[in-house]
C-alpha cells in the first residue's frame, strides 16, 4: 500500500517534526521577531520598521561604559554563583557515590536535594525573607548574641542575597549532572591506583576530577544560562539594584524601548551561544546521555 | 564472574571499613545535612509563619497561632486573589505534561531510527534550554502584538513555557531509548508483530518510567514556571505570577499561606509520580518481565550491580 509505505519512510520525520515545529514557532520565531525589532529606528520614544544599525552602534559607543558595567556585574554574579554550586555539587555527589554503600540510601538522599527542583521557585525565593530580612532570623540572632549593634544590612535586598537565592534555586543543576557522570566510575580504578602508590589527593586530582569533567560541563552550562539571563530573582532579592544586563534589557522592555532591549537582548544571546558552544565542543553531551 | 564483581565493587568499602571512615567521610556527611538545612530551613520557617496570628507580620515573633491567612487566601476582597490563577495553573501544566510527554515521546521515536537534521533539531533543544527566557517572552510578545493578537496564558504563555518543558523531555527520552536494547524490538519483529504491536506491547511498557518521568517535569515545571510566563499571561495571573505581584505590591503573611498549600501540592504531585513510578517496577518484579531497571534512571550502573550482587562484604 503506497499510504503505509510512505509512513514507513518518512515515520521519524514525522515523529520528529511536532517538537520541531513548536520549537519554531516559540523559539525560532520570537527570536528573528527580536532581530527585526533591533534594527528598527528608534528614537527613544518612538520606533518604525526600518535598517539601522544604531541600536547596535551606541551599546559599543555612548553606552559603552554602562554595557561595560552591566556585564562585569553579570560575569561576577555568574562566576560567584557557578564557583558555589561546582563546590556544592562536586561535594555532594562525592558523598552520594562514593562515601554511601547502600542503593537505596544512595537515592533516597539524592532526592532529598533533587525534590525541591519539583517545587515553586517563587515559593523559595520568597521563603528567605524571614531568614535574612532586617527583621529575620539571622538578624535577630546577630543582634542577640552582639555580633553587631545594628542588622546586618547587606544580608538581605543585596548582591548577598541574590546569590544566597541562586545556589538555593540552581545548585540542583549542578548537583543532577555531577552525580550521573560520578556514578559510572569504578572505584576499582582507586584501588589500582592506591596499589601504585597513589595518596588521596592525587586519585581526587588525576581520576576523578578529568573523568566528571563532562559532567561540570553540562552542569555549567544550566547554571551560567540560568544566573546570567535571569532577571526576576535578581530584581525580588535585590530590590531592583542590580545592574546586571538582563536586568537591564528587561527595563528597556518594560519601558516600551524595544529596538533597545532587541539589540542588547541579540548581543547577549550570542554572547551566551558562544559560550556554551564552546563548552559544547569540549565536551560531547549527546555521549552523556 | 559475579563473585569477582562483588569483590570488586566492594573493594573500595572493604579498604574503607578497615581503616574505618575517614575524617573526609564526617566532613563531607556534615556538609550534606547542612546544605539540607539550607535547602529546607527557609521553606519550613515559611510553613510556620503562614500560622501566624491576624496582628502578626512578614516575620517572627509569632503574634499568637490562627489559620487566619489561609483564610485570607480565599479572601476575595484582599489583594491577591489565588483561585482562579490556582485552577488555571493547573490546566495549564495539565496541558503542558500531556503535549510535552507526547512529543518528547515521537520526537525520541525518531531519534531510535534516526533522521536527517536530527544534530540541528538537538542543538535547537538545547539552545531552547539556553535562551535566556525574557529574550524569548519578550520575543513572543513583540510576535503577537504585531499580528495584531493579545497574548494569553493559553496561547504565548503555552508556547513560552513547552520551550522550558520539551528540552527536559526529550533529553529524558534520549537517555531513556539509548539504555534500551534494540534486540527486543528486532524480536518481536521476528515474531511477526505489526509496528503498532511493537509500540504498544513492547517500546511503551519498557519506556514507561521514563515517560512517567517526563511528565513529571512537564507539570511542575510549567506549574511553577514565571520568567517566561510573566509577561505573556494578558489580565489572567498563573499562581507564580500572582503570588511575584503580591510580593511586589503587598506581600502579606498570605503570601506565605498561599506558599504553603502549593508546596503541599506539589509534594503530592511528586509522590504521586513516585508512587506510579514504583507500582510500574513492582509490576515488572511480579510478571518478571525485563525492562530499563531501576537503577539506570540514575545512571548508577554501579550501585545497580551492587545490588544485584548482594551487599558488600563488611
Amino acid at each position: 500500500m503506497p499510504t503505509s509505505s510512505f509512513f514507513a519512510r518518512y515515520s521519524a520525520y514525522l515523529q520528529a517534526a511536532p517538537l520541531t515545529l513548536v520549537l519554531l514557532v516559540f523559539l525560532v520565531g520570537p527570536l528573528i521577531v527580536i532581530l527585526i525589532f533591533s534594527v528598527f529606528k528608534f528614537t527613544g520614544f518612538i520606533w518604525e520598521p526600518g535598517f539601522v544599525i544604531e541600536n547596535y552602534e551606541r551599546i559599543f559607543t555612548d553606552r559603552f561604559p554602562v554595557t561595560i558595567k552591566n556585564y562585569v556585574q553579570t560575569i561576577k554574579i555568574t562566576a560567584i554563583t557557578w564557583a558555589i554550586t561546582l563546590f556544592i555539587g562536586f561535594t555532594l555527589s562525592y558523598f552520594f557515590v562514593f562515601d554511601l554503600i547502600r542503593f537505596k540510601i544512595k537515592i533516597f538522599f539524592f532526592l532529598l536535594v533533587i525534590v525541591p527542583f519539583w517545587t515553586s521557585g517563587v515559593v523559595r525565593m520568597v521563603s528567605w525573607l524571614p531568614i535574612l530580612g532586617r527583621e529575620g532570623l539571622v538578624n535577630k540572632v546577630v543582634v542577640g548574641v552582639g555580633l553587631s549593634e545594628q542588622p546586618w544590612d547587606f544580608l538581605f535586598l543585596s548582591e548577598f542575597s541574590v546569590i544566597v537565592g541562586y545556589v538555593h534555586v540552581f545548585s540542583l543543576f549542578m548537583v543532577a549532572p555531577l552525580f550521573n557522570v560520578m556514578a559510572r566510575i569504578d572505584p576499582s580504578l582507586f584501588e589500582a591506583a592506591r596499589d601504585q602508590g597513589a595518596k588521596g589527593w592525587q586519585i581526587l586530582l588525576y581520576i576523578i576530577i578529568p573523568m566528571t569533567k563532562p559532567g561540570i560541563a553540562i552542569g555549567t552550562i544550566f547554571v551560567v544560562a540560568l544566573v546570567a539571563s535571569d532577571s526576576t530573582i535578581s530584581r525580588i532579592l535585590s530590590g531592583g539594584k542590580m545592574g546586571t544586563i538582563s536586568t537591564t534589557i528587561s527595563n528597556q522592555y518594560q519601558h516600551f524601548q524595544y529596538p533597545f532591549a532587541a539589540a542588547n537582548g541579540i548581543i547577549f544571546l550570542i554572547v551566551l551561544l558562544l559560550f556554551v558552544g564552546g563548552l559544547m565542543r569540549v565536551v560531547n553531551v549527546r555521549e552523556q546521555l | 564472574m559475579s563473585d569477582a564483581t562483588v569483590v570488586q565493587n566492594g573493594g573500595h568499602a572493604t579498604a574503607k571499613k578497615e581503616k574505618g571512615r575517614g575524617t573526609g567521610f564526617y566532613v563531607r556527611a556534615t556538609f550534606f545535612f547542612a546544605f539540607l538545612f539550607f535547602l529546607y530551613g527557609p521553606i519550613v520557617v515559611m510553613g510556620i509563619l503562614s500560622f501566624q496570628g491576624p496582628t502578626g507580620g512578614m516575620t517572627f515573633p509569632m503574634r499568637g497561632f490562627s489559620l487566619h491567612w489561609f483564610r485570607e487566601v480565599f479572601n476575595p476582597s484582599y489583594i491577591g486573589e489565588f483561585t482562579s490563577p490556582f485552577f488555571l495553573s493547573i490546566g495549564l501544566a495539565v496541558v503542558v505534561m500531556v503535549i510535552t510527554t507526547v512529543l518528547s515521546f515521537l520526537a525520541g521515536l525518531a531519534y531510535r531510527r534516526g533522521f536527517k537534521g536530527s544534530g540541528i533539531v538537538f542543538y535547537l533543544t538545547v539552545a531552547s534550554l539556553v535562551t535566556p527566557s525574557f529574550l524569548i517572552s519578550i520575543g513572543i510578545g513583540l510576535g503577537f502584538s504585531n499580528l495584531g493578537l493579545q497574548t494569553n496564558a493559553w496561547t504565548g504563555g503555552l508556547g513560552a513555557q513547552l520551550t522550558w518543558t520539551l528540552p527536559f523531555g526529550l533529553l529524558i527520552m534520549l537517555a531513556i531509548f539509548s539504555r534500551l536494547d534494540t534486540s527486543i524490538e528486532e524480536m518481536a519483529r521476528d515474531l511477526g508483530a505489526t509496528d503498532w504491536q511493537r509500540l504498544q506491547h513492547v517500546v511503551i511498557p519498557i519506556v514507561l518510567p521514563g515517560l512517567i518521568a517526563v511528565a513529571l517535569f512537564g507539570f511542575t515545571l510549567s506549574y511553577d514556571e514565571f520568567p517566561r510566563t510573566a509577561l505573556l499571561v494578558g489580565s489572567n495571573n498563573t499562581l507564580p505570577v500572582e503570588m511575584l505581584a503580591v510580593q511586589s505590591i503587598a506581600p502579606r503573611p498570605n503570601l506565605y499561606a498561599v506558599g504553603t498549600m502549593t508546596t503541599i501540592f506539589s509534594l503530592a504531585v511528586i509522590t504521586i509520580s513516585f508512587v506510579a513510578l514504583w507500582l510500574v517496577e513492582k509490576r515488572r518484579g511480579l510478571t518478571g518481565g525485563g525492562g530499563v531497571p531501576e537503577a539506570e534512571h540514575y545512571g548508577d550502573a554501579l550501585g545497580q550491580r551492587r545490588k544485584q550482587a548482594g551487599p558488600p562484604a563488611e
